[in-house]
């Protein structure tokens, strides 16, 4: 069992860095601009997210010897659109604010890419421990994403972190950032960077191979 | 308040495009806004699906109300959407096999485009009645596919322009997208 522990940490990291769902797959957009008005907006979608994707691609995985191929679409969906409406449903009852918040886009996790996406690309082909952790590391990763929207759009548009006044009253919010135009350019910012820093990596590497040859 | 069905189209089209304000159907959006070719025909296979979404969702909604399971709507409704999409495909294949093959991967996609979803949800949402329901798909599609030529045609132009080579793909897109939209904010205001 050695070699396991390794693997399946391998698996997790994955969704968070390598294979981020949103900073290098560019999946699950709708959602990610829609509700990062506020940190606690981003986090609890993050965390709605998770809870669909993890428990969706378990049940994928445990049914995937028993759907036939020509279906396999369709049957995804309807799990997906199972555990949206139970998460849509207990949103409402614990916190009305939140729902009226989120508005549509908690029933709309249903047509997320990455949920999707991962229950076709991962676990209709793995067991059922190996597809959840992997689910588990792109949660991880989209809500990394989701919270880097959110807090910025929220200091630059509010001046505020996790609903907390963080400059004072004679701070003059940036309200662009807060309307749609401001998702788009904050999302667009850290794509720069990501791919900046993809970019330096590659010519460091470059280099290196130079100098030894 | 009750809307005039002028209004909606306006609200849709324009002041709150499902794209650029209201950030639904990204995906196709930043996908397949390379070429007009593709861009235009897109909108109006997604227009479409939207049309036949709506019209099933009011009347699907009519009776999941009548027998008390409300909680059954999000369900229903994907499986209507992926039922539309699949008639959409099987008409382009007869007809338009070179479309066809040109919008490849995203046309299956369309069910999973929150655009034609949301439309649905929203008309449920806002207790639209029938004429207001048909009224706000077409202007929502409509807006769809507006976003998708405008974007399509700035995308085009920048080819031949000078970019950074950080800058390219994504990133640029949603530059562009965003000032789009910081255009569109402009018709805030004109649905009334």
């Amino acid at each position: 069992m050695s070699t396991a522990a390794p693997r399946t940490w391998d698996e997790f990291m994955e969704g968070i860095w390598r294979q981020n769902p949103v900073f290098v797959m560019a999946l699950g957009m709708c959602p990610m601009l829609a509700v990062t008005v506020s940190a606690v907006n981003a986090l609890s979608m993050g965390v709605a997210t998770a809870f669909v994707l993890i428990c969706s691609c378990g049940l994928v995985s445990l049914m995937r010897k028993m759907v036939p191929k020509e279906v396999r679409i369709a049957t995804y969906i309807v799990i997906i659109a199972t555990f949206v409406t139970v998460v849509d449903y207990v949103i409402q009852a614990v916190s009305l604010a939140l729902y009226d918040a989120l508005g549509a886009f908690i029933q709309l996790i249903v047509v997320n890419c990455i949920i999707l996406g991962r229950a076709e690309a991962h676990a209709s082909k793995n067991p059922p421990w190996p597809a959840m952790v992997n689910a588990a590391g792109m949660s991880v990763g989209f809500a990394i994403g989701l919270l880097a929207l959110g807090v910025v759009r929220e200091i630059l548009g509010a001046g505020t972190l996790f609903g907390v006044s963080l400059f004072g009253a004679d701070f003059q919010p940036w309200v662009i950032m807060l309307l749609p135009p401001g998702g788009f350019f904050v999302l667009g910012g850290w794509l720069l960077l990501f791919s900046w820093i993809e970019r330096r990596k590659q010519r460091r590497v470059a280099s290196e191979v130079a100098q030894h040859a | 308040m009750h809307e005039s069905a002028f209004q909606i189209l306006i609200n849709a089209l324009l002041a709150n495009n499902l794209v650029l304000a209201m950030f639904l159907g990204l995906c196709p959006f930043l996908g397949v806004s390379g070429r007009l070719e593709t861009a235009f025909p897109m909108g109006v296979a997604t227009t479409f699906v939207m049309l036949v979404a709506s019209l099933c969702a009011y009347g699907l909604n009519i009776l999941l109300t009548a027998f008390d399971l409300e909680f059954l709507r999000l369900i229903s409704y994907i499986v209507i959407i992926a039922s539309a999409v699949q008639l959409v495909e099987m008409v382009l294949k007869k007809y338009s096999p070179g479309l066809f093959r040109a919008l490849g991967i995203y046309l299956p996609l369309i069910t999973t485009n929150c655009a034609v979803l949301g439309v649905a949800l929203f008309q449920t949402s806002r207790d639209y009645d029938f004429v207001q329901s048909v009224t706000f798909a077409i202007g929502g599609g409509a807006g769809f596919t507006l976003a998708l030529v405008l974007m399509a045609s700035v995308r085009e132009r920048l080819q031949l322009s000078n970019v950074p080579d950080v800058a390219q793909g994504t990133a640029l897109s949603l530059m562009l997208a965003g000032i789009l939209s910081l255009a569109f904010m402009g018709f805030a205001g004109l649905g009334g």
